[in-house]
């Protein structure tokens, strides 16, 4: 079970929903999860909300056989950090065959649940990954 | 003024259960059910996909088929009844999951098999009238069969979006008229808190389908002066395969003219989707100038019927977003324990 508030899913809802993060027009770096400040241009920096495209490549992965409460279902499933095309590094669920999965691997986005408080709270939904292949998924 | 589609998006999850898997839990003829439901297999969601999911997957379908602005959209209707909340909309997840929010009205959509073309009309209405620029009518759901029930061999997960507008140059069908019949049926509900549908039996067929669809279809012909040699396609709702090949040949549209969008075979019932994944299936091969008509059913009960012209402009746009046999290509097939597992008919304590 994900015990999550309300208001904190929900700040973070449209960079989960559609991999919004921001850009650095001075130093033209790109931030996931979005940053309000350039950490290299500092109070220099020019930040602008920036929608990634969400193509990427699996850097590293583990299959994760022994989940937390709540996704025992999903057992064995694999995390990665995948890093988008334009250069940030996310951790994310890849939905395909803990077989198939392999580093450099491309990644396509895709709209899935995340997980849900009981079956009471809120249920909360964002971005994970598939092979960009179909036969590996 | 013309109204019609301006683009659509479709989705199916990739895993399949076949029908002899789920017979041979419950010691059916999996050879009678196959030849009399006509349907083989049926699509099941992934453990972390449920009727948003599959609704916004469908609806960026939809907008990147166009490649248009989301912020056009002025309603996103999504029909279902699986929507994951009692009380919190779909749409409104759909609208964010899509860019379209926060410009417009969004409401979800109940009807049976039918909400989405009920949405898809409110759309058409909504654009004729001015108030909105696009809207976006959504059929989406991760259907409920109880285990061991007669739906269990056809309820299926999938979805499609449709855009609806009444600009002419960005129309790749037009929707020349629709006719709706609908009477109070009960030949399928579902109670607050219940977590599978009950229905009829054979009452869904004679007074429940085959009444509302036949009913809606003959009113839009009659209304539009049309015959069914008129339409080079045809697609009727679709809980079965021998549902609408039936209702076909009573109207006198052909096996020919439903071929196309007949994907229950492969697809199941993807109840608001079903009807509009075979209008989809359909815009996937037509030629500019085609005709297609297409009627929704909906227990509770009530027949949604539509005549649709395709344009020139679907040439350009179709292959920008999956078809449906391409959606339907290449599936992982599971057993019923898993299909069981992914459709939270196993509870984890």
């Amino acid at each position: 079970m994900i015990i999550m508030s309300v208001p904190r899913f929900w700040r973070k809802q449209i960079a989960r929903y559609n991999l919004v993060g921001t850009h650095c027009k001075k130093c033209d770096e790109y931030f996931y999860p979005p940053r309000n400040m350039c950490p290299g241009c500092r109070r220099e920096g020019e930040i602008e909300d920036f929608k990634f495209s969400g193509n990427g490549e699996v850097v590293t992965f583990t299959v994760i056989h022994t989940a937390a409460e709540g996704f025992e279902g999903q057992t064995p499933y694999v995390l990665g950090i995948i890093k988008l095309e334009e250069g940030p590094s996310l951790t994310s669920q890849i939905i395909c065959d803990a077989k198939n999965v392999e580093i450099g691997m491309k990644v396509r986005p895709v709209f899935r649940k995340l997980g849900q408080a009981g079956e009471r709270g809120m249920i909360y939904y964002g971005t994970k990954f598939v092979p960009e292949e179909s036969e590996k998924c | 003024m013309s109204v019609g589609i301006v683009s659509y998006g479709a989705y199916v999850p990739k895993y399949r259960i076949k029908v002899e898997d789920i017979a041979r839990v419950w010691g059916d003829d999996a050879g009678i059910l196959k030849a009399g439901l006509m349907v083989n297999e049926k699509a099941v969601p992934d453990v972390d996909e449920d009727a948003a999911t599959i609704a916004v997957e469908a609806a960026r379908a939809a907008v990147s088929r166009t490649d248009l602005d989301a912020q056009r959209i002025g309603a996103v209707y999504t029909g279902s009844e699986s929507h994951p909340y009692a009380v919190k909309p779909t749409s409104t997840i759909v609208a964010e999951a899509t860019g379209a929010t926060p410009v417009l009205t969004a409401a979800d959509f109940e009807f049976a098999c039918k909400a989405g073309t009920a949405a898809v009309q409110a759309c058409m209405g909504l654009v004729n009238s001015g108030m909105i620029d696009l809207g976006m009518a959504i059929g989406a759901d991760v259907a409920q069969g109880a285990p061991g029930d007669a739906l269990e061999y056809t309820a299926a997960a999938g979805g499609v979006a449709y855009i609806i507008g009444n600009k002419e140059s960005e129309l790749v069908a037009v929707i020349e008229d629709t006719y709706s019949f609908t009477t109070d049926t009960p030949d399928f509900w579902r109670r607050e808190g219940m977590p599978y549908p009950e229905h009829g039996g054979r009452f869904t067929g004679e007074p429940g389908y085959f009444k509302h669809v036949t009913n809606a279809a003959k009113g839009l012909m009659n209304k539009l002066d049309t015959k069914p040699e008129d339409y080079d396609y045809a697609v009727f709702h679709q809980p079965n395969g021998k549902f609408p090949t039936r209702a076909a040949k009573m109207l006198g549209f052909s096996k020919e003219q439903i071929a196309p969008g007949l994907v229950v075979t492969r697809l199941g019932n993807t109840y608001s989707g079903s009807c509009m994944m075979g209008i989809a299936a359909t815009l996937d091969q037509a030629k500019p100038g085609d005709r297609i008509f297409a009627t929704a059913f909906g227990s509770g009960a009530g027949g949604d019927a539509f005549s649709i012209t395709v344009t020139d402009k679907i040439d350009e746009m179709r292959d920008n977003a999956p078809k449906v046999e391409e959606l339907l290509a290449n599936p992982v097939y599971v057993d019923y324990a898993t299909y069981a597992k992914h459709k939270g008919k196993i509870k984890i304590a």
